[in-house]
């Protein structure tokens, strides 16, 4: 649909003088689920962050690209939903409050009916205007998924997508992941079976220690 | 992107009006530090050069008490990655100015009224040269500090780090200030105050530009 | 190593050379240095003070010029680099503050008068404090390194306000600054040539000395840093 590609070339990391993982490529094109598994400390998180424009990779890099050309860094968080466990929203506001905030600070206008439709899915609609505190950890996770979706980005990036999660939330979770991935490119880094079976081809990072 | 920056500061205002983290200390900051320095000079009048230097002490320590609250709450909060995901690093840093520049401002300004009504040498004779000092002069501290802030936000024992590392930046713009708040008791002409006023103007556009351009290196991780 | 010898004896020559020559009102021999109004014996000085300042400059910019350098290609060596330049640029400042001091006792009555230069050497003494605060408060390597080269890069463009500032706000004491009539420009014609001589001397032997200083300690940051990864791995 919109000619997107991500492209990694060579790419590597080291924390000062630790390599965590080196020349890593692959390439997706417009649509994808491709998933990264690794044990822990392998830099799953770190990888995924790298293609977010989170970290400076030390060597090599990653190129984002759609059809008017190469997307510059600055820009880059506009074409990105991130989710992960380590994201934090703001307490003080309720999650209806969090979602407007994000909207205008990214300069967009709030589709009240994408995030309303979401919100049901998440099961997260009666509690709309509760603050963000008094939500569980599972809720707060849930809403993240709204903050990665609500822009419609072309890529989606989830980075242990079910924890904190029970069985209902684990579903739509799924649900969600297998729709997207028709559509625009999805990558998740988990360790668990489950969140791994849904993608196409898996990166496994502890290949690339050097 | 100035939309965007005016966003993000009245995130952090209306954040700052649930909170009252900030307005609070401030407040109550201004009150003691201009009590203890009344108390030490108890019934005596200090000179003229005295008073503008303090005035400008009060206004440097207030500034480090409050000012790092920008950034140190996102980082202490772990929501400065969700910051980096919706906005850009120039609209992340005009966003914090903003909300600095309107918190010195107004920090200032009360400063400013209660010397103005507690002590007797705080008579300014040149008031426009006071304003373009108090203008320029809040301008350049809010974007040191802010600068300043960001570094310490990524750094350990933030309290005791801040006005560390800030004097040194800020000690020129002070001392300039001090001289031109001193020309405005006396009643110095524009003419005369050109080359202070001059330094200050280059301090704030050196300091800005900098700021923006070294940002980047700081908010990425 | 005959470099290692050729230092260690123009250090030597130096330092015997600028205490123990006289200063006589017309001098006749080589080794005897003229007399400077207001300066009198004080001006020994000169072959140590001045020396030391001058690195503590020097220390100050390498440290920017690889701080600036770290951040454009994010090599670790580059830190190792400017920290050590930043370490021996607070060993120089050090010195330079006290001899400094010493010497004001004797020559303006006081150890401490807040002259423009004193002013200054304080500011960048206060910067390097700022730095090592700074350095020793960040755990992890690379921010470490990535905040210390922003924190001495915007300390670095302060510097010039400094040396407009000062002079406007604060009367100069300091032989050579602008309102100091007595002396003058002290290095351009009051020195003989034998005190040019040695004074000149006295600043390539402690910029050798520093540079030398400055490889040894950067060399061992490094090693230590992969030492260190060893042993944790």
């Amino acid at each position: 649909m919109s000619n997107y590609s991500i492209q990694s070339q060579k790419l590597s990391k080291l924390f000062g003088r630790r390599l965590i993982f080196k020349d890593i490529n692959f390439l997706l094109e417009e649509k994808a689920l491709f998933g990264i598994s690794g044990p822990n400390g392998s830099g799953k998180s770190t990888l995924v962050k790298i293609i977010a424009g989170l970290v400076a990779s030390s060597d090599g890099k990653i190129i984002h690209k759609n059809s008017a050309g190469e997307i510059i860094p600055e820009k880059l968080h506009n074409h990105i939903g991130f989710v992960s466990p380590y994201i934090v929203l703001y307490e003080e506001f309720s999650a209806w409050e969090n979602l407007k905030i994000f909207a205008k600070i990214r300069g967009i206008s709030l589709n009240e009916e994408r995030v309303n439709n979401y919100l049901v899915r998440f099961l997260l609609d009666e509690r709309k205007h509760d603050l963000v505190k008094t939500y569980s950890s599972g809720m707060k996770q849930r809403l993240k998924f709204i903050f990665a979706l609500m822009h419609s980005p072309e890529v989606l990036l989830f980075d242990e997508p079910t924890s904190n999660l029970d069985e209902e939330g684990k579903t739509v979770v799924y649900d969600i992941i297998e729709e997207e991935g028709k559509i625009r490119i999805v990558i998740i880094a988990s360790n668990e079976a489950k969140d791994l079976e849904l993608c196409d081809e898996v990166l496994l990072l502890e290949k690339f220690k050097g | 992107m100035i939309a965007k920056s005016y966003a993000l500061f009245k995130k952090d205002f209306c954040s700052e009006l649930r909170t009252r983290y900030a307005i609070n200390s401030l407040a109550m900051f201004i009150i003691v530090a201009i009590s203890v320095i009344l108390f030490s000079i108890g019934n005596e009048t200090i000179t003229e050069s005295l008073t503008g230097g303090l005035f400008w002490v009060v206004i440097f320590f207030t500034a480090m008490s409050g000012l790092a609250r920008a950034f140190v709450s996102e980082e202490e909060r772990g929501t400065s990655l969700t910051l980096q995901l919706i906005a850009s690093p120039s609209t992340v840093f005009t966003g914090k100015l903003l909300f600095n520049v309107i918190l010195v401002f107004c920090m200032n300004l009360i400063i400013a009224i209660l010397y103005s009504a507690l002590f007797e040498r705080f008579v300014v004779q040149n008031f426009p040269l006071f304003m373009l000092t108090f203008v320029l002069g809040n301008i350049g501290l809010a974007v040191s500090s802010t600068i300043i802030a960001a570094i310490i936000a990524k750094a350990g024992a933030k309290g005791t780090l801040y006005p560390v590392l800030s004097f040194p930046i800020l000690l020129p713009l002070i001392l300039t200030c001090v001289q031109l708040t001193l020309f405005s008791f006396d009643g110095t002409s524009f003419e005369e105050a050109k080359f202070e006023l001059a330094i200050v103007v280059g301090y704030d556009v050196i300091m800005l530009t900098a700021s923006y351009m070294l940002f980047d290196f700081i908010w990425k991780d | 190593m005959i470099w290692k010898i050729f230092l260690f004896l123009l250090l030597t020559f130096v330092s015997i050379a600028g205490i123990t020559f006289p200063i006589v009102e017309k001098p006749s021999t080589w080794y005897e240095f003229p007399f400077i109004p207001g300066l009198a014996e004080n001006a020994k000085i000169i072959f140590f003070h001045v020396p030391t300042a001058w690195l503590t400059v020097i220390a100050f910019l390498m440290s920017t010029i690889y701080s600036f350098k770290y951040l454009l290609k994010k090599n670790l060596d580059d830190d190792a680099k400017a920290y050590s330049a930043a370490q021996l640029g607070l060993i120089f400042c050090v010195l330079a503050t006290v001899t400094g001091a010493v010497w004001a006792k004797f020559a303006w009555g006081q150890f401490w008068s807040w002259d423009p230069r004193q002013t200054s050497i304080f500011a960048i003494l206060l910067i390097y404090g700022a730095l090592f605060a700074l350095r020793s408060s960040i755990e992890s390597e690379d921010k470490r390194a990535t905040l210390s080269a922003v924190y001495s890069l915007i300390a670095f463009i302060t510097v010039p306000f400094f040396i407009f500032v000062m002079p406007r706000i604060m009367k100069g004491l300091h032989p050579g600054s602008a309102e100091d009539s007595n002396t003058g420009p002290i290095v351009d014609f009051q020195m003989n040539s034998s005190m040019q001589l040695i004074f000149f001397l006295s600043l390539i032997g402690f910029t050798i000395l520093y540079f030398w200083m400055w490889q040894v300690g950067y060399k061992s940051i490094i090693f230590r840093d992969k030492l260190n990864k060893q042993v944790m791995i």
